[in-house]
Order: structure tokens, then C-alpha cells, then sequence
């Protein structure tokens, strides 16, 4: 990874939501760059603020602290007409099929709902966009006037998709695309995101708790738990060499095809807490083999080889 | 297949829906067998007919709509479909017993954890209050829940914990048959990991025989002993773990294998099964899989069923074009 | 271009056959139909009552008065000599009139200001409900007696006065459907493509909260009908000598023992109307309701 301007760069993010409980540190203190061209895989398990942090990226959320940079211009605070501008750029595409699509606008009114909204087309290259979205996604024709209620999920993503891209957006935030997709379908949307990516140069972050899709379409990887980076690193480094407790267990957890392979489970005590009035110190140590006094002092993110950042005190101590 | 032993025989199963006027294949002539103490994974894609296959051993589906047509299904010899409903009434809990895919809507929110099972136990045992009791506090235990916890509600529990729950739930009566529908898709891969852990676990200590639903085939790899693939309401293909996941031989098993990114290949592109599952209300004619297939040939949509050809002893496959290969 | 145009075409007939399939299940359902059918004779009839009415509604013949029901005067005469038939007829026009116009005012507001209060959410929605509350403490019928004792009785302050009555419900109402839809991703997808706030409220989230809306107000028409005439009847309504349903309705309460026929026809004018609109409203709710959709 040479060092040119990262396409997104997010400082020391924060996302709080007031809940009835205390005040909830969905997005705490994140640092990240995501390349031009590359895509971030962002895992973790439900409760992370994986989600929270793809949408406050691209402004869906307004952050309460910390920087965006688009193409190294702060977008953290723009309004108005520069937000439009920064939106036409950031776009998303949501984990639920159903529920992302207005039950009551036909697949040609959605994909045209962006283009209408930029007011820069006329009416003619409207139509001529709107055939060349479903063509590019592949949506066939018939299913033009065809409402979100009958059509199967794979094709509803799809047309997600289009809506996505219909701007010629730089940067995708991929909010589980495929995870409530059956295997077949999820292969087929995932060839079809892959090929998206190469013809139209974009970059995405990738938000998911599979670790086999992430693994098979991300450049880099980065693990949240409870709303912290504990660790980020280039794909194939990170599943040759996690270095986080946490990572471990996670990779050790997923249920593997390979039935000769012995199973080694790295074990985790107790269940997933929440971020609702976190202690600091690190957020995985209730549950970490390793936690000793230590681990209850605030973690910095380190470079601990070449790209491969982790945040954890006792780190060298592990491995 | 024919063995006399099994505990559990399922034969030529038919289950229809009406629909609108219209008549949903779901499950179209299903018949398998499963020993005592064994697991048998049912793998297949959204709306194939797994849950419908278990909801009618359990003999629980919604009648209307949905409608048993033929086939027996045998529990330690008895058919199920031809008890009074009396009859009924002790088998389910107390025989067989299903663990559903959602524990958050399971559970009765105003009743303690402890109350719901200890309900479940006094309805099918001639237990006093307080063995009931004992025998929640010794079931929640074992699934690794602390005996305090008997007196609290289900919001209190985690997603996990709640699962473990309805799990201790429906092993309280000692079921000789778990139906699992599904039972770790809601939950995170860490809490997945400990589930089926325990699940594997406490099999092997009660003996209890298990139906497991999924569409995952990494959990049937880690805790079934044979597996049923099925495909617009039919077993395609039908083996013990060993066959299925080191010598696929339908076309859509070797189809779902390849869909799935590898942990250790990097290729770029995924292959995909093309097209998508038929409309089960109108199903294609010969294999309900040859418009995807790209094995196909014009005999494979000719009229008729296509027969199930054993491979090798106890590996079964659905498919003319597979049956000289081996 | 040519394209262009089919496409529009087309897309036209699929809007309009969502129309049709919904006209269709109400015609599916016999109860309904009957409901329909009434509604309609009811309606044409007020429509063209000049040309069915065998009298004017001023006429006064002074040989009928209190006629009882005959050939000649099939509903009979009030105490003025005039043919209550004509007036039967005309009072539509007012009744029927009004009741719409109220409903569709109170729907109108009530779509606009719910989602408005609904989709802002936060202090807006509360000052809102507040408001809300407050109105709602005043009995619906309270209030329009307040509004009409104030403004004044008459045509418009009538339906002023049904308007207001409804609205704060109706507000209520399309807030909690909105609540429950902002949750949706797709007005968050709106949102990421750029949307105004005005769109995504009133093009994305208006159509698919509108159809309970319209159920509770086909429905409420009945009620807004009874409400005006009662209002007549305590004389704040619209006033005589306007062939009102419930102003003709007071106006016979004086010979009630002896001329009972002066009450019964509007009565059962007022019933019909409000039985047919009901059974109508149950079709409706069926044939928009999405659960059964197909």
C-alpha cells in the first residue's frame, strides 16, 4: 500500500446514540483509510456498530466527533447543496431486499428515482440511463414494471444495486449485501458486485459478519468489537496471522466444509456485552483468555508488522 | 435404508399448501430413516420444504392450508398421522421435541425461563412441583446456564442464552427426537460456535437422535452423521457426511459446493447455480432440477419420476446422467 | 422515443389495473357491492334531483298539509304543504355533500400533518401530540357545537366544525403508521439518493401508509353525515329552510305522535346512507388490505 491520498479516510470517528440505558458508543475512536479501487471488509458480530459506522461514513448519521475525508476534502460537517454533492458520491447498498425497496414503486421508477432526483437528465436520457442500470446489474427487461413483492431476493438486490450505482457514485457502503440471500443467489450477487467493482472503478466497504464472503472479496479486513478497531491488516495477512484474541476465536468459530480438518476452536468465555456506558480499558477483556490488569488501560491501535495494525497491550506477549 | 431398527421412518411423504386457488408442491414423496443416538442434516435452499418435512413429523402444520396427502411417518414403529390426537399430545414433547430458528419469539415474555420449562416438564411427567423444579434448575445447567438465572425473564437472556433456553426447553421431557429448525441462523458465529458445541455434547450424553435444518453446510459438517440434500420438496441426495462433502455426486450439491467462497482459494469468481429454485406450484416436469442443471439432457425432462440409484452401500443420488460414474 | 412512449403507456394500464384489481375484490364481495350500489342511487339521485323530483322543495301546497304518504306525495307533506319526497332528494345534496367534504378535508389535513409530525419525530411530535391531546380532551360533538355556536350555524362552518372534530385523530392516527414505517431502509436509501425531505415524505412514505387511511375515512363519512345532523337537529346546523336530512329531522320533532312519517323518511335517509357506506367501507378494507394481496 503506497502512500497516496486514501479515496476515504476516517479520523478518530465517533458515533453515541442516547439510549434508554445510558449513552450507547456504537462507533468509538476509529481510525481507517480505505484505497481508491480496494474494497474494506469490515467484520464483527451483531451489536458492533459495523452498521453504524458505514452509515455515518457516508453521512446517513451525523457523527458526534471526529473527521471524514473524501479524496482528502473534510466532509464531516458539509450541508446543504455540498452534501448532495458528497451523497451523489457515497452511496449504499442495504442487507434487507425487502425493505430497502419502496413496496410501491415499480423496479424502473426505483432505478430512476436518483437520476430524477439530480435534475440533470432529461426526460429521454432518463429512460436510455434506466435501461443501461438494468442491463449493467442484469435485470431483464420484463421485470421493468415489476413491484419489489414479486420478484425472488437476488433480483431485488439487484435492483438495489442499480439504484446504487445509478450516480456514478466513487465509494459503496455494502451493508451485508448477501446475507439474507441463499448460497446460489449470494455467489451470483457477489460475482456481480466483483465485476462492478473492475468496470466502474469503485471502491466499497464492505460490511458483514461472513467471514468466507469477506474473505473471498476484500482487499483488507478490519475487526470491530463493540464499537473499537481491535484489528486491521491486508486479507490474506489476517487469515495467515491474527494477532487479536478476538480474531482468533472469530476465525476459529466459523463452522468449516472441511470435514477432515480437526476442529480448534479457540474458546470464548460468556456472551457478547453491549457499548452502553463502556468501562475503558479494552472492550474484549471480560471475555479474553489473555485479560489480565493491563487490558483495562485504554488500547492504542499499533502497526505491529507492515500494515497489519492491531489493538491490544499484551499482543507480543500472545503470540 | 431399509433397515427394521430405525427409530424414525419417514415413507413417500406428500405435502401440499393451497394457495389462492393454487397448489403448492412442498413436499413431494420424502422418505428417509434415522437410528437412534444419529444426526441427519437437512440441507437445502429457502422454501425446499425442510421446515414443512419437520413440521409434519411433529405433525404441527397449519391444516388448512397445508395438507398431508400420503406417506407414513413411523416413530418407533407407530404412525404419527394415524394417532388420535390424544395420542398426539403425549408423543409431541415427550418423543419428539423442535427447537425453532427464532428463540426471541419462542419464549412467553411475562413468564420466568425457569416457569416455562418447568410447565414443560409437569405436562409430560408425573412429577411433583418441586422434582419439576429440580429437574429445570439440572436442565438449565447443563446447558450452561446458572441455576439463579430460573427466575428471570427472557429479555434479561441474550440472543445465545435465550437459544440455550428454548434448547433446555426442549430437552426437559427427554426427547428421543430433536428437530432442530434451524437453530443457530440467528445467532453470531462465536455464540454459533458454543451452541452447537453444547448441542453435540449433550446428544452424545442422552442419546437422543436429531433432525437438523440448515442451509449452512459448514454446521452439517461439524455435527451431522448423514445428510439429505433437497430440492423442491425431493431428497436429491442422500448420504452419510463422508460421501456428501468428499464425493457430491447431483449436480445441485456439487452446484451448492462451488456457490461457496472458499476459505482456501483465491479465485476471483464465484460459480453460481444459474437461474433460480422452480415455482412450486408448477414444477418442471422429470428432475425439478434440469433447467438449472447444466448437466441436462432432453431425458432428464421427460415425464416421470426420476429414481433414486444408490451409488455406493448407503449413498444415494437423484439423477440419471450421475448413476455410471461410480 | 416511440419506446418512450410505450413505456408510459404501459406503465399508465399497470397503474390503473392496480385500480381495477382493487374495484374488482369489491365487486368479488356481494356485501360490499350491495353497499356500492346504494351509495350509488344515493348519490345519483341527490346529483340529479331537479330532474327527479316531482315538486320544487319551496312548493307549498296547502291542501296536503301533513299529508300522509300517497301516490302523489310518496313520502307525504310536512306542515308547510311540501312534498317531503323533493325534499328527501334534495337534503342529499347538502347531507351527502357534506359529509364528504369533511371527510376528505380531515383526511387531507390529516395525511399532511401526520407525516409531517410523524417523520420529524422529537419535539415537533411532541408539541404536536400535545396539541393533540388537548383536542382530543373536548369531546369530538363538544367541540363542533363550540365551533358552530361561535362561527355561526350554515354550510361551511358546518364542515368546519365535522373537520376539526375528526382532525386531531386523524393526525394521531398517521403519525403511529408513519412511527412504524420510518423504521423501512428505503427511506433511508431515499435519503443516500439524495431525496428533499418533502419527497421522501410524500412520495415514498405517503403511498404506503395512505390505504388504512382511506379505509377509516370511507368510513367515517357515516359518522361526519350523523354528526351534521345532529348538529341540524339541535338547530346549529344548517338551518331550515335548507332540506338538510337531520334539519328536516328536527323540524318534524314538533308532530312526532301524530305526523310520524316527518321524522321516518329523512331518518332512514340518514340510516341508508350511513349502513351503505359502512358495508362499503368493510369491502374496502379487505380489497386494500396487502395481506391479501396477491
Amino acid at each position: 500500500m503506497e502512500e497516496k491520498n486514501a479515496l476515504v479516510e476516517i479520523q478518530g470517528l465517533k458515533k453515541y446514540f442516547s439510549s434508554a440505558g445510558g449513552i450507547n458508543h456504537a462507533v468509538d475512536d476509529i481510525n481507517m483509510k480505505i484505497q481508491r479501487r480496494t474494497t474494506m471488509g469490515v467484520v464483527g458480530e451483531s451489536g458492533c456498530g459495523k452498521s453504524t459506522l458505514g452509515r455515518t461514513i457516508i453521512r446517513l448519521y451525523d457523527p458526534t466527533e471526529g473527521k471524514i475525508l473524501l479524496d482528502g476534502e473534510d466532509i464531516t460537517e458539509v450541508r446543504g447543496r455540498k452534501l448532495r454533492k458528497v451523497r451523489e458520491r457515497m452511496q449504499i447498498i442495504f442487507q434487507d431486499p425487502y425493505s430497502s425497496l419502496n413496496p410501491r414503486m415499480s423496479v424502473e421508477e426505483t432505478i430512476r428515482e436518483p437520476l430524477k432526483e439530480s435534475r440533470r437528465f432529461s426526460r429521454k436520457e432518463l429512460e436510455e440511463k434506466v435501461d443501461e442500470l438494468m442491463d449493467q446489474v442484469g435485470i431483464e427487461d420484463r421485470l421493468r414494471l415489476s413491484y419489489p413483492h414479486e420478484m425472488d431476493g437476488g433480483r431485488r438486490q439487484r435492483v438495489g444495486i442499480a439504484r446504487a450505482i445509478a450516480l456514478n457514485p466513487d465509494f459503496i457502503m455494502c451493508d451485508e449485501p448477501v446475507s439474507a440471500l441463499d448460497v446460489s443467489i449470494q455467489a451470483q450477487v457477489l460475482n456481480l458486485l466483483m465485476r462492478l467493482q473492475d468496470r466502474l472503478g469503485l471502491t466499497y466497504m464492505f460490511v458483514t459478519h461472513d467471514l468466507s464472503v469477506v474473505r473471498h472479496i476484500s482487499d483488507n479486513i478490519s475487526v470491530m468489537y463493540l464499537g473499537q478497531l481491535v484489528e486491521t491488516a491486508p486479507t490474506r495477512e489476517l487469515f495467515r496471522n491474527q494477532l487479536h484474541p478476538y480474531t482468533k476465536a472469530l476465525l476459529s468459530a466459523i463452522p468449516s466444509i472441511d470435514i477432515d480438518r480437526p476442529m480448534q476452536r479457540v474458546q470464548l468465555k460468556g456472551e457478547i456485552t453491549s457499548a452502553i456506558n463502556p468501562k475503558p480499558g479494552c472492550r474484549f477483556a471480560p471475555r479474553c483468555l489473555f485479560a489480565t490488569e493491563a487490558c483495562n488501560q485504554p488500547q492504542t491501535l499499533t502497526e505491529v508488522e507492515k500494515d497489519h495494525f492491531v489493538s491490544c497491550c499484551r499482543v507480543n506477549e500472545i503470540n | 435404508m431399509e433397515q427394521n431398527e430405525n427409530f424414525l421412518q419417514v415413507r413417500d411423504l406428500v405435502v401440499e399448501y393451497t394457495s389462492g386457488g393454487q397448489v403448492v408442491h412442498a413436499v413431494n414423496g420424502v422418505s428417509l430413516s434415522l437410528d437412534r443416538g444419529q444426526t441427519l442434516g437437512l440441507v437445502g435452499e429457502t422454501g425446499a420444504g425442510k421446515t414443512t418435512i419437520a413440521k409434519a413429523i411433529l405433525d404441527i402444520l397449519p391444516n388448512p392450508p397445508a395438507k398431508v396427502r400420503s406417506g407414513e411417518i413411523l416413530v418407533d414403529g407407530q404412525d404419527i398421522l394415524k394417532l388420535s390426537e390424544h395420542e398426539k399430545l403425549k408423543i409431541r414433547g415427550n418423543k419428539i421435541a423442535m427447537i425453532f430458528q427464532d428463540p426471541m419469539t419462542a419464549l412467553n415474555p411475562v413468564m420466568s425461563v425457569g416457569e416455562q420449562i418447568t410447565e414443560a416438564v409437569l405436562l409430560h411427567n408425573d412429577f411433583t412441583r418441586t422434582q419439576a423444579e429440580a429437574r429445570t434448575v439440572e436442565m438449565l445447567e447443563m446447558v450452561g446456564i446458572p441455576g439463579q438465572r430460573y427466575v428471570e425473564f427472557p429479555h434479561q437472556f441474550s440472543g445465545g442464552m435465550k437459544q440455550r433456553v428454548v434448547i433446555a426447553m426442549a430437552l426437559a421431557c427427554d426427547p428421543e427426537l430433536l428437530l432442530a429448525d434451524e437453530p443457530t441462523t440467528a445467532l453470531d458465529v462465536t455464540i454459533q460456535a458454543q451452541v452447537l458445541e453444547m448441542i453435540n455434547d449433550l446428544k452424545t450424553k442422552l442419546n437422543t437422535s436429531m433432525i437438523l435444518i440448515t442451509h449452512d453446510l459448514g454446521v452439517v459438517a461439524e455435527t451431522c452423521d448423514n445428510v439429505a440434500v433437497i430440492y423442491a420438496g425431493k431428497i436429491v441426495e442422500f448420504g452419510t457426511k463422508r460421501d456428501l462433502f468428499k464425493a457430491p455426486a447431483h449436480p445441485y450439491t456439487l452446484g451448492l459446493f462451488d456457490s461457496l467462497p472458499k476459505m482456501d482459494d483465491d479465485s476471483k469468481e464465484l460459480h453460481p447455480i444459474p437461474g433460480l429454485p422452480p415455482d412450486p406450484t408448477n414444477l418442471p416436469r422429470g428432475c425439478s432440477f434440469h433447467p438449472r442443471c447444466p448437466r441436462a439432457t432432453e431425458a432428464c425432462s421427460r415425464e416421470g419420476e426420476i429414481p433414486m440409484i444408490e451409488l455406493s452401500p448407503g449413498h444415494f443420488c437423484r439423477c440419471i446422467r450421475t448413476g455410471g460414474n461410480n | 422515443m416511440t419506446e418512450a412512449k410505450t413505456n408510459m403507456t404501459r406503465k399508465k394500464s399497470r397503474k390503473q389495473s392496480m385500480f381495477l384489481a382493487v374495484l374488482k375484490r369489491i365487486l368479488k364481495n356481494p356485501v360490499s357491492c350491495i353497499g356500492l350500489i346504494i351509495l350509488l342511487i344515493l348519490i345519483l339521485s341527490a346529483v340529479f334531483a331537479p330532474l327527479l323530483a316531482p315538486y320544487s322543495i319551496t312548493e307549498m301546497d296547502y291542501d296536503s298539509i301533513y299529508a300522509l304518504p300517497s301516490l302523489k306525495h310518496p313520502f307525504g307533506c310536512d306542515k308547510l304543504g311540501r312534498d317531503l319526497f323533493s325534499r328527501c332528494l334534495y337534503g342529499g345534496r347538502y347531507s351527502l355533500s357534506l359529509g364528504f367534504i369533511a371527510a376528505i378535508c380531515g383526511f387531507t389535513f390529516g395525511q399532511v400533518f401526520g407525516i409531517m409530525v410523524g417523520y420529524a419525530g422529537g419535539k415537533v411530535d411532541n408539541i404536536a401530540m400535545r396539541i393533540c391531546d388537548v383536542l382530543q380532551a373536548i369531546p369530538g360533538n363538544l367541540l363542533a357545537i363550540l365551533i358552530s355556536t361561535t362561527l355561526g350555524s350554515g354550510f361551511g362552518n358546518t364542515i368546519l366544525a365535522m373537520t376539526v372534530g375528526g382532525l386531531a385523530g386523524s393526525v394521531r392516527s398517521t403519525r403511529a403508521m408513519c412511527l412504524k414505517e420510518r423504521e423501512m431502509e428505503y427511506l433511508q436509501a431515499a435519503k443516500s439518493i439524495n431525496c428533499s425531505r418533502a419527497t421522501i415524505m410524500y412520495k415514498h412514505m405517503l403511498p404506503n401508509i395512505v390505504a388504512p387511511a382511506i379505509v377509516g375515512t370511507t368510513m367515517s363519512i357515516g359518522g361526519t353525515i350523523m354528526g351534521a345532523a345532529g348538529l341540524a337537529y339541535i338547530g346549529l346546523g344548517i338551518q331550515p329552510p335548507l332540506p338538510e336530512w337531520g334539519a328536516m329531522l328536527s323540524a318534524g320533532r314538533e308532530q312526532i305522535l301524530y305526523y310520524p312519517h316527518l321524522m321516518i323518511f329523512p331518518g332512514l335517509c340518514i340510516a341508508v346512507t350511513v349502513l351503505a357506506i359502512n358495508l362499503f367501507g368493510d369491502g374496502l378494507r379487505d380489497a386494500i388490505d396487502p395481506k391479501l394481496k396477491d
